[in-house]
């Protein structure tokens, strides 16, 4: 020791404390090679990339609120006769899961608030995987490499759903009750193994003594379990992809451009994490939600006027409202279409928008990466499609809440149901129709503005008494970004017959695959972006169009 | 603020002077990339005492932070579970859930802002761009892998011998019986449980608010009454599946104006009771329209006639409401004269 220099003694002196943690892990865990990659990870930025981690952090707080509530909440269906402190149903009968429900809301103090703060959560999540679910959809982000992460978010929002219901049907209040028997009457809808499948999910006849146990188990541990592992999945995807990112100057197909993830997003995104629980907690603390001591305790023979399920359920209920009740008595059997039917639909509706990615792929064939973000304008099918989806889905809303609008909006219930009826059909069709028109037109001005810039709003006469608007010639970055999509070919199939007059066999998939690309790609499905030679053309006459 | 206040190399031109960006767009390609835009600065880069005043703002919104914290707990320990307040617009809601979400709102909240704020004014904004590197493996990476696996799978010997392969197939595909074969008691098989009620010949219709057994004068015209059969208590343990299939209603209608010739031999002078359970997925009935006599279901609006056989006018619902059959006893009382014909409640399969 004593023969070494001062420099050495500096050198040999331990690291700071944190690194020699880090060395700790690193040793064990491999931190380092882990962080090399991550650590200073560019993400772009679009406030549209927020969605997404709106879902990510409600989802965070349902799990830490709802850890909460279940040391409270008595999963049990046996009668009981409420002692607590909401006076109007001292002495009435109810469940030990209504009676504890009532505890958490009147008796735990911040019960309630931890209880709306759950609920809310719930719902922003489903709401926010569903406009998420249309950015991605809007913006083409679902395409190659990201199809599979495209299915981890779709079947969050299914399970979600799923979730959602179960937990608002652990209260075992009047509502949900509503909508457990409306799901048990679905159920005995099924053909053949209807029946069986109701008494084996009630433990019998409904509503037994055993579905708010079960649920809880599925609604706590069950679908929760399946969704964090997706949700795992989900962002580690979203890591090794590397996020898309919308065309630009200097953004390109290779590349990512934006600001580190430490510390830029580390602050940005951790502190979104609070912005969005602030927000839940102020809603929680001056809205009301799912008031069960105003509903009251599930009683098989009554109900309320006005019954709605959760937002996200809604369109389901709107599949069963508008059903026309078709019943057929064969052979000593009844098939239950007007149930059954819309049973069918239900997921159907779903995973119409689940498959696009797939049809989309299949129709363009197309194997390359996809990292630039489309703008919806520029890829008029798919826009139309999907907004043809969405106005299905909300012609189910509407249809789930008739009676609401009914009474509302002072309209006739029998009216707003034949409304579903044929909206179902035709509202899509229309609305197909004019959001494809609507991005033709914005593909033209786009196209108008590259080509002769800008209106400028300045009013020039010219010598001869000519008045004419000044367009100002945009920018090297606004013509790169207006011209930087992509225009797919439409798919020939070729002529079917050769030069030797042999007839080439050509399969029904394949005309349909031509078929489809005609009508995604054809002259009537976009308008061809502007050339260099028109440019230079238009531009090189000085300004004169 | 003047700018000659400002150091000279903290000025935009002295900042760039050394950073070069791409910006040359290529003269043959109008459309060409022009490459990354030049950073812009804020004025936090240039004016440090505007970076200052970032820094107060967000030290100010952690602290408001930490004082939301102190409000939380003081609130939680002073304000009485059943104390209300006054909010406009709201109206009268709980002072405690309202006080405790608002602190705890505001506590999270300054942390979030203070955290953005900090990002957008004081850490660097400059654009960075990263490569991206293809998802798929290299062509001798894959070969590799495919190797690795001939390999492996040789060794196993798993395709030669296909005793092995085969019976191992056999085993997996059914071990999972026994997971299938365990759910089995999850319930009681349906037999006929959904044919019966607990209706039966000389039961009295018990009124579900009075619980009075009830005479034909109790039922008026116009108005909706809802019965029970007797010796069904709400403190029965089965009291809801007894009620999901028994819950009965009671209308008054003019004999004359009753259309259905069966519905007229099975009411009592005018009195009719059916199944209060709806016919579409079991929701208690329970509006009624005494012009019309129509009832409706409030919660898919199937709405049945009465009048007419309960037969469906509008909605969802597939076939009529089961009609009881009722007449009075000795003592006058109102007694049902057999079970429900025909299943009450949602369609199944077995329903015929």
């Amino acid at each position: 020791m004593s023969t070494t220099t001062t420099n050495d003694a500096s050198s040999r002196e331990k690291a700071p404390a944190g690194e020699r943690v880090a060395d700790w892990a690193d040793g064990r865990l491999g931190i380092y090679s882990l962080a090399k990659a991550n650590m200073r990870k560019i993400f772009p930025d679009h406030w549209s990339f927020m969605l997404g981690e709106i879902c990510l952090y409600s989802f965070i707080i349902i799990i830490l609120t709802g850890v909460y509530l279940t040391l409270f909440f008595h999963p049990s269906m046996n009668e009981v006769e409420y002692h607590g402190s909401y006076v109007p149903l001292q002495g009435q009968l109810m469940s030990e899961a209504f009676n504890s429900t009532m505890h958490i809301s009147f008796d735990v103090r911040g019960g309630l608030l931890i209880r709306q703060i759950h609920h809310w959560a719930a719902l922003i999540f489903l709401a926010g995987m569903f406009v998420h679910m249309m950015r991605v959809f809007f913006t083409g982000a679902f395409r190659k490499p990201r199809e599979v992460n495209w299915l981890f978010g779709f079947l969050l929002f299914v399970l979600g759903m799923f979730t959602g219901f179960t937990g608002y049907s652990l209260p075992d209040d009047l509502l949900s009750g509503t909508g457990v028997r409306f799901m048990e009457g679905a159920v005995l809808s099924v053909p053949i193994v209807g029946t069986y499948l109701s008494f084996f999910l009630f433990g019998g006849e409904f509503p037994g003594g055993d579905f708010v146990a079960r649920f809880y188990s599925v609604h706590i541990l069950l679908l929760p379990g399946i969704m964090l592992g997706l949700v795992v999945g989900h962002l580690i995807l979203v890591f090794y992809h590397k996020h898309t990112q919308f065309a630009g100057p200097g953004k390109t197909n290779n590349n990512v451009v934006g600001m580190p993830l430490l510390p830029v997003y580390m602050a940005k995104a951790g502190g979104f994490f609070f912005l969005v629980f602030g927000v839940i907690a102020a809603v929680a603390a001056i809205a009301s939600i799912n008031p069960i001591w105003a509903i009251g305790p599930y009683r098989i023979d009554q109900v309320s006027t006005g019954a709605q399920p959760d937002w996200y359920m809604g369109f389901s209920e709107g599949l069963i409202r508008f059903m026309p009740g078709w019943e057929i008595n064969l052979w000593g059997h009844t098939l239950v279409l007007g149930v059954f039917i819309p049973l069918i639909i239900f997921p159907l509706v779903l995973v119409a928008i689940a498959v696009y990615p797939f049809i989309e792929s299949w129709v363009t064939g197309d194997k390359r990466e996809h990292h630039i973000l489309d703008r919806p304008r520029n890829v008029p099918t798919r826009t139309a499609f999907g907004a043809a989806w969405i106005s299905w889905y909300f012609v189910l809303l509407v249809g789930g809440g008739n009676d609401l609008w009914a009474t509302h909006f002072h309209l006739s219930i029998n009216a707003i149901t034949w409304f579903v009826r044929i909206g179902f059909f035709i509202v899509p069709v229309l609305v197909f129709v004019a959001t494809k028109r609507i991005c033709l037109g914005l593909q033209r001005r786009d196209k108008d503005k590259v080509l002769h810039g800008r209106e400028s709003g300045l009013i020039k006469r010219l010598p001869h008494g000519e008045f004419i608007e000044v367009h100002e010639p945009l920018g090297s970055d606004a013509l790169h970004t207006l011209t930087a999509h992509e225009q797919y070919a439409p798919l020939e199939i070729g002529p079917t017959v050769d030069e030797n007059g042999v007839e080439r066999k050509v399969s029904g998939t394949e005309k349909l695959r031509a078929k489809l690309s005609e009508g995604m790609y054809g002259e009537e499905s976009q308008i061809p972006k502007p050339t260099v030679e028109e440019y230079k053309e238009i531009t090189s006459g000085h300004g004169h169009h | 603020m003047s700018s000659q206040e400002i150091p000279e190399e903290n000025l935009p031109s002295a900042q760039d002077a050394d950073q070069p960006h791409g910006s040359v767009a290529v003269k043959d390609d109008p459309f060409a990339d022009p490459g990354l835009p030049p950073h812009e600065h804020r004025v936090q880069d240039i004016d440090e005492r505007a970076a200052k005043r970032s820094e107060r703002v967000i030290a100010f919104l952690f602290t408001l932070s930490m004082l939301a914290t102190v409000a939380f707990i003081a609130s939680f320990v002073t304000i009485k579970a059943d104390q209300s307040v006054y909010i406009w617009p709201i109206g009268h809601i709980s002072a405690l859930n309202f006080a405790l979400g608002m602190t705890l709102g505001v506590a999270l909240f300054c942390i979030g802002a203070g955290a953005v704020h900090w990002a957008r004014t004081l850490m660097s904004d400059v654009e960075v761009a990263d490569d991206r590197h293809a998802i798929s493996a290299e062509p001798e990476v894959k070969a590799k892998v495919l190797a690795d696996f001939k390999q492996g799978a040789k060794e196993s010997q798993f395709g030669r011998r296909k005793l092995i392969r085969n019976t191992l197939f056999g085993a997996v595909a059914m071990v999972p019986l026994s997971g299938i074969v365990l759910l089995r008691d999850l319930g009681p098989l349906p037999e006929d449980k959904l044919r019966h009620t607990a209706w039966k010949k000389g039961k009295l219709l018990v009124n579900m608010n009075t619980n009075e057994p009830l005479r034909p004068s109790d039922i008026v015209v116009g108005s909706l009454t809802f019965a029970k059969p007797e010796g069904v208590e709400e403190t029965d343990e089965d009291f809801q599946q007894v009620m999901g299939k028994a819950a009965l209603m009671l209308v008054r209608i003019q004999p004359e104006n009753i259309k259905d010739k069966q519905e007229l031999e099975w009411a009592h002078e005018g009195v009719v009771a059916y199944s209060k359970v709806c016919t579409h997925v079991g929701c208690p009935i329970s509006l009624y329209e005494q012009q019309t006599h129509h009832v409706l279901c409030p919660c898919h609006q199937s709405t049945f006639d009465l009048s007419d056989g309960a037969r469906v006018i509008f909605g969802p619902a597939g076939h009529a409401l089961p009609q009881l059959r009722i007449g009075v006893n000795g003592e006058g009382y109102l007694q049902a004269l057999g079970d429900f014909a025909e299943p009450v409640g949602p369609a199944f399969w077995e329903r015929g």
